[in-house]
C-alpha cells in the first residue's frame, strides 16, 4: 500500500516511573488497518504504553518508529483519545471548541480555523451524535457524551493511527456502540486503532488483534491465536509473583514520599 | 548582650516554626502557612487599633479570629466555581492589603509600620522589655517564643505517633481511629501561634521561609520523622544564627539574612544529594540488571 | 472630594492621564492572563514569581545606579524566570512538593530581595527614595517615562494574548493533548513563563510585588461566576481589572502617602465578592433562590399528593377537604400548608370552597398533575424492588424524593422498561393519563 513500513514499531523499549520501573524490555510491530486491544491487569503498563509510544513519557531505552520515521516528523499521522479524568471538565469551552482543537495539529501558530475546519468539525460532531450539544459547556455532559467528543476530536485529526485509552471506561451501552461502530469505520478506512480495553469478555468480539500486557509483553497477535487462555494465565495468573515482589520491595524503599504524592 | 537577645529570638522562633513546619511540608500544605502568615495581619492591627498596646491576648485573639476566617473563607469558596489554589490566593491577600491599609489609616495610632509588616523588628528585640511588678524580665518576645516553642515541643512530643501516621497516610489515620480532625485543628492552632510569635520578629512573608524552608531541607535527607524533626530545628537554628552575621556584615535586614541562609541552607543539602545520587548512579544500574535477571527467570 | 474626582476623571491633569494609561493597561493584561494562571491551576506560582522578582529589581539597582525603568524591567524579568525555571528543577529533581517549593521560593528570593533593599537603604545612595514604592506600589509616584515602558509592556502582553489565544486555550486546557499532536510543549512553556513574568512586571511601580499575585487571581476568579466560555472570561476578568485598577489609582492620587496596591486588591476583592453573591447564573443568590424555589415547589406536590391520596382513601373525588384533614394525613407546619395551598390555588390546581373553616378540592388540572407525582413514585419503587432487588420496605423514601425529580422523559423509559405496570409492590394502583388508558372520568 502507500507504506511498506508498518504503522507502528517498537524495539526494546523500557519505561520507568520515578526509577519504578513499569514497562520492561517491550518489542513488537503493529499491522496495518486493525483493531487492536491493549489488555492487562491493573498496574500491567497498558496506558504507559501508548503515551511512552507518543512521546508523553520519557523511556529509559528503546525507541519508537512510526511508518519507519521517528515520531517527532510523523506527529500529524497520529490521534489520542486520553481517559476521561485527565483534563479539567469544569475549563470554560464548550463541545464545538473541544472538538475543533483536532484541527490544531494541521493550523500553524496564529492561524485561526477555516471554514473547512469548521465544516470538518459539525461533521465529526454529527458523526458522534453530539450536533445537539454543540454550544453545551463541556461540564454538562454525561460520562459517555464526554467520551464522545473526546472522540469526534480525535476524528477530525485526519490522523493514520488512533491511540485510545480506555475510551469504553464508565461509558453507557448506547455510546459503547456508537464507538464501537465509529471503531469500525476507522478500520473500513484503513486507519490503524489502538486501545487499550479493561473489558475481557468484549475483547474478542470487538477487536481484531491483541495484545496481553503485564509489565512486559506477554503475547501480541491475531485474536484467534492469541487470545487463548494460556496466554491469558500467563498475563493475569500468578507466574509474575516474584517480579511484582521485587517491585514491591524497590517502592518501599521510598516510604515516606509516599503519601499522596500522586 | 543586644546580640545575644537577637540570636535567641531568631533561634526560638525557627525552632518553633521547624517543628510544626514539618508537618506542613509533609502533608503537602505548606501554602497554608503563607496565607496563615498573611491573613493574620488585620487581626493583630485591629487588636493594636483598640488596645493601643502591644498586648500579647488581644493580639493572639485578633490574630486567631483572621486566621480561622481565612481557612472558612477558602473552603468556603473552593465549593464553588474556584480550585483551592485560586480561593486561597484571593482570601489570604485581600485581607493582607486591608490590614496593609488599616496600618496606613492610623500610622498615628499603631504602633507597626509597613516596614514591620515586611521585615519584623527583630533587630529591636533587646528593648522590647518585660516588666513584671518593676522587675526587668528580658525581652518579652523571648519570652512569647519560649511559650510557644514549649508548646509546640509538647504537642508533637505528646501526639508524636498520631501526628506521624496522620502525615504518613490521612486515610490510613482516620481507618485506625486516629481523630483526624482534632489532629489537624491542633496543627492549624500551633501553626497559627508560632506564624504570630513569629510574625513581629520576622514579619509576614519571612515567617514563611522559616516555616517551610528547613523542614524541606532536613525532608531531602532523610526519611526517618524523628531525624527529619531534629534536622529541620538544627537548619532553622543555624540559619538564624548564620543569617544575624549575615546581616550584620552586609548592614541589612535580619529577617532578610535569615530567609536567605534558611535558602542556602536547602541549596547545600540539594547539592549533596545530588552527589550521593551520582555516587551511586552504577549501583543502580547494577540493581536494576538484576533486576531483568529476574526478569527473564520469571517469564520463562 | 468633588473637585478631586473632577480632576481626576476629566483627566485635567496630565500625570493623571499617564498614570491612568498605565494602570489600565496593568489591569487589562494581568485580567487577562490571570485567567490562564487560574485554569492552569497556577495561581500562588504567579504569587511566588511576584515576590521573587524583588531582588531582581534590586540588583539592577545597585548596577545602574538609578531607577531606570528599562534596567528594572529587564532585571525584574531575569529573576522571574530564575524563580519559575528554580520551581519547575526542584519538583522534577527532588522529592519536594509542589506547594512546597513555591513556598521555599517565594519566601527565600523575597528574604533576598529585602536583604538587598535595606542594603541600598543602609548605603546611602541618593536615589534609592522611592525604591520601596515597589513593595506595595504608589500609582502617584510613577513618571511618564515609567509609564511608556511599563504600559508597552501591559500592551504587548494584550496583544501576544489575542494571537496565541488558539494555542493558550489548547495548552491550559489539554497539555498533554497539544504534546501529542506536536505542539512544541518547550517553546509554548516559555511563552507563558514569559508573558506571566511581564505582567508582574508591569505591575511592579502601580501594584507592588507583594500584592501583585492578586491582579491576576482575583479578576480571574470573579470572572469565572459571569461565563462559560474562555473569551468572554477573559474579557470579563480585563474589565475587572481594569476597573480595579482605576479605584486603586485614584484613591492614590487623592491621598499620595497611601499605597496603591492594596486598594486595588480590595476594590478587586469587592467585585468578586459582587460576582460571588449576583451574578446571574452561577452566584449564590441565585443559587439560594432556586433552592428555595425547589423547597417551595416539593411542599406543594406533597400536599397536592395528598389531596389525591385521601381521595383514594375513600374514592370520592367529589369531597372537598378542610386543612386539618389534609394535617391529619401529612404532617407539615400548618403556616406552610396555607403557603402551599395558597400557591395552588394560583395556579388553578386546587379550588378553595368557602365555608366555615375553608375546603379545598382538586380540579381537573390538580387532579392530572397529582396523579403523575404518584405514577412516578410508585414506577420508581417498583423499579428499585423489581430491578434492583431492593427491600419493598425501603424503598417509599427514596421515591419520596425521586418523585419531584424525575423528567417525563426518564417516567416514559421507566413505564417502558416495566412494561407499563398496574400496581406498585404495595398493591397501589398506578394512575396513567386517562387518554391514554381509556379509563373513565
Amino acid at each position: 500500500m502507500k507504506d511498506q513500513n508498518p504503522p507502528v514499531e517498537v524495539h526494546d523499549l523500557t519505561v520507568s516511573y520515578q526509577k519504578k520501573p513499569v514497562l520492561w524490555d517491550v518489542d513488537f510491530s503493529i499491522p496495518e488497518s486493525k483493531l487492536i486491544a491493549v489488555v492487562g491487569p491493573n498496574g500491567a503498563g497498558k496506558s504507559t504504553l501508548i503515551k511512552a509510544i507518543m512521546g508523553l513519557l520519557p523511556s529509559v531505552s528503546g525507541h519508537v518508529l512510526i511508518y519507519g520515521k521517528p515520531l517527532d516528523v510523523q506527529r500529524k499521522r497520529i490521534a489520542y483519545v486520553p481517559q476521561r479524568e485527565t483534563v479539567d471538565w469544569d475549563f470554560p469551552i464548550n463541545v464545538r471548541e473541544l472538538v475543533t482543537m483536532g484541527r490544531y495539529a494541521h493550523l500553524k501558530i496564529f492561524q485561526r480555523p477555516s471554514s473547512d475546519d469548521k465544516e470538518r468539525v459539525e461533521r465529526a460532531l454529527e458523526e458522534v451524535g453530539m450536533s445537539a450539544y454543540a454550544e453545551r459547556q463541556i461540564s454538562q455532559l454525561s460520562g459517555g457524551q464526554q467520551q464522545r467528543v473526546f472522540l469526534a476530536r480525535a476524528l477530525v485529526q485526519d490522523a493514520d493511527i488512533y491511540f485510545m485509552d480506555e475510551p469504553f471506561a464508565g461509558v453507557d451501552a448506547a455510546t459503547e456502540s456508537a464507538i464501537l461502530d465509529l471503531l469500525r469505520d476507522l478500520r473500513l478506512k484503513g486507519k490503524t486503532v489502538i486501545v487499550v480495553h479493561h473489558d475481557l469478555q468484549t475483547v474478542s468480539d470487538y477487536f481484531d488483534w491483541v495484545m496481553l500486557l503485564n509489565l512486559r509483553l506477554v503475547a501480541f497477535g491475531p485474536m484467534e491465536t492469541t487470545f487463548t487462555k494460556e496466554n491469558l494465565q500467563k498475563a493475569y495468573g500468578g507466574q509474575l509473583n516474584i517480579l511484582s515482589q521485587v517491585l514491591e520491595l524497590t517502592r518501599k524503599k521510598e516510604f515516606i514520599r509516599e503519601p499522596g504524592h500522586e | 548582650m543586644a546580640t545575644f537577645w537577637i540570636i535567641l529570638t531568631g533561634s526560638l522562633a525557627a525552632a518553633a516554626c521547624a517543628l510544626v513546619g514539618s508537618f506542613l511540608v509533609l502533608r503537602k500544605q505548606a501554602m497554608l502557612s503563607d496565607a496563615i502568615s498573611h491573613a493574620v495581619l488585620p487581626g493583630i492591627a485591629i487588636a493594636f487599633l483598640l488596645t493601643a498596646s502591644r498586648n500579647t491576648v488581644p493580639m493572639l485573639l485578633g490574630a486567631g479570629a483572621f486566621g480561622l476566617l481565612t481557612v472558612y473563607l477558602t473552603e468556603k469558596l473552593s465549593q464553588g466555581r474556584i480550585m483551592s489554589d485560586a480561593a486561597m490566593g484571593i482570601v489570604f491577600t485581600t485581607l493582607f492589603a486591608i490590614g496593609v491599609i488599616i496600618v496606613n489609616l492610623f500610622a498615628g495610632q499603631v504602633d507597626i509600620d509597613q516596614d514591620c509588616i515586611l521585615y519584623g523588628e527583630i533587630a529591636y528585640v533587646p528593648w522590647d522589655r518585660w516588666f513584671y511588678a518593676g522587675i526587668d524580665l528580658g525581652p518579652r518576645p523571648v519570652w512569647i517564643l519560649s511559650f510557644v516553642l514549649l508548646l509546640n515541643l509538647a504537642f508533637v512530643i505528646s501526639c508524636y505517633k498520631e501526628l506521624k501516621i496522620y502525615a504518613f497516610d490521612k486515610n490510613l489515620a482516620i481507618s485506625m481511629g486516629i481523630p483526624v480532625g482534632i489532629i489537624h485543628y491542633a496543627l492549624m492552632g500551633t501553626v497559627s501561634f508560632s506564624t504570630i510569635a513569629a510574625f513581629e520578629s520576622v514579619g509576614a512573608i519571612l515567617v514563611v521561609a522559616l516555616l517551610i524552608v528547613p523542614p524541606a531541607t532536613a525532608y531531602i535527607l532523610t526519611e526517618k520523622l524523628h531525624v527529619m524533626l531534629l534536622l529541620a530545628v538544627f537548619f532553622g537554628v543555624s540559619s538564624a544564627i548564620s543569617g544575624y552575621y549575615f546581616a550584620w556584615w552586609t548592614n541589612s535586614s535580619i529577617a532578610g539574612a535569615i530567609a536567605v541562609m534558611t535558602g542556602i541552607f536547602f541549596a547545600l543539602a540539594f547539592a549533596y544529594t545530588k552527589w550521593i545520587k551520582s555516587k551511586t548512579q552504577k549501583e543502580l544500574k547494577e540493581a536494576q540488571i538484576g533486576q531483568s535477571v529476574i526478569l527473564e527467570t520469571t517469564s520463562n | 472630594m468633588s473637585e478631586l474626582l473632577a480632576d481626576f476623571f476629566l483627566l485635567r491633569d496630565p500625570n493623571v492621564r499617564w498614570v491612568l494609561a498605565g494602570t489600565v493597561l496593568l489591569g487589562l493584561s494581568a485580567g487577562a492572563m490571570g485567567c490562564f494562571a487560574v485554569l492552569r491551576k497556577r495561581a500562588l506560582v504567579g504569587d511566588a514569581v511576584a515576590h521573587a522578582v524583588l531582588p531582581g529589581v534590586c540588583l539592577a539597582f545597585i548596577v545602574a545606579g538609578d531607577k531606570d525603568p528599562l534596567v528594572l524591567l529587564l532585571g525584574s524579568v531575569i529573576f522571574g524566570w530564575i524563580s519559575i525555571v528554580l520551581m519547575d528543577y526542584l519538583i522534577r529533581e527532588s522529592k519536594i512538593s509542589a506547594d512546597t517549593s513555591i513556598g521555599m521560593i517565594l519566601s527565600v528570593f523575597f528574604g533576598l530581595g529585602v536583604v538587598l533593599l535595606t542594603y541600598i537603604q543602609s548605603s546611602g545612595n541618593v536615589n534609592q527614595s522611592g525604591l520601596d514604592a515597589f513593595l506595595f506600589g504608589s500609582a502617584a509616584s510613577m513618571l511618564p517615562e515609567d509609564v511608556m515602558v511599563f504600559g508597552l509592556v501591559s500592551l504587548l502582553v494584550i496583544i501576544a494574548i489575542i494571537l496565541l489565544y488558539k494555542e493558550l486555550k489548547l495548552v491550559s486546557f489539554d497539555p498533554a493533548y497539544a504534546t501529542v499532536i506536536g505542539y512544541p510543549m518547550k517553546r509554548m512553556e516559555v511563552v507563558i513563563g514569559t508573558l506571566l513574568v511581564v505582567t508582574i512586571t508591569a505591575g511592579l511601580q502601580a501594584v507592588g510585588v507583594v500584592l501583585m499575585a492578586s491582579m491576576l487571581i482575583i479578576p480571574a476568579a470573579a470572572a469565572r461566576y459571569w461565563t462559560d466560555s474562555l473569551w468572554v472570561m477573559l474579557v470579563v476578568a480585563a474589565s475587572v481589572g481594569v476597573m480595579a485598577a482605576i479605584s486603586g489609582t485614584f484613591i492614590s492620587y487623592s491621598a499620595p502617602s497611601m499605597p496603591t496596591g492594596p486598594w486595588m486588591v480590595v476594590a478587586a476583592a469587592v467585585l468578586f465578592t459582587l460576582s460571588y453573591l449576583f451574578a446571574p447564573k452561577h452566584g449564590e443568590v441565585r443559587r439560594w433562590l432556586s433552592l428555595k424555589k425547589d423547597r417551595e415547589k416539593i411542599g406543594w406536590e406533597n400536599i397536592l399528593k395528598t389531596l389525591y391520596h385521601l381521595e383514594e382513601q375513600d374514592k370520592n373525588t367529589e369531597r372537598a377537604r378542610t386543612r386539618n384533614e389534609i394535617l391529619k394525613k401529612r404532617r407539615v407546619q400548618p403556616e406552610e400548608l396555607k403557603k402551599s395551598l395558597q400557591k395552588l390555588c394560583k395556579m388553578n390546581f386546587v379550588s378553595r370552597l368557602p365555608g366555615e373553616p375553608e375546603s379545598y378540592l382538586l380540579t381537573a388540572l390538580g387532579r392530572e398533575r397529582a396523579e403523575r407525582i404518584v405514577r412516578v413514585h410508585r414506577l420508581w419503587e417498583l423499579y428499585l424492588t423489581e430491578r434492583l432487588n431492593i427491600a419493598g420496605d425501603h424503598v417509599h423514601d427514596d421515591a419520596e424524593s425521586m418523585e419531584h425529580l424525575i423528567t417525563p422523559e426518564i417516567e416514559q423509559q421507566l413505564a417502558v422498561l416495566l412494561g407499563e405496570p398496574t400496581s406498585d409492590p404495595h398493591q397501589s394502583a398506578i394512575p396513567y393519563r386517562h387518554s391514554d388508558k381509556g379509563g373513565d372520568v
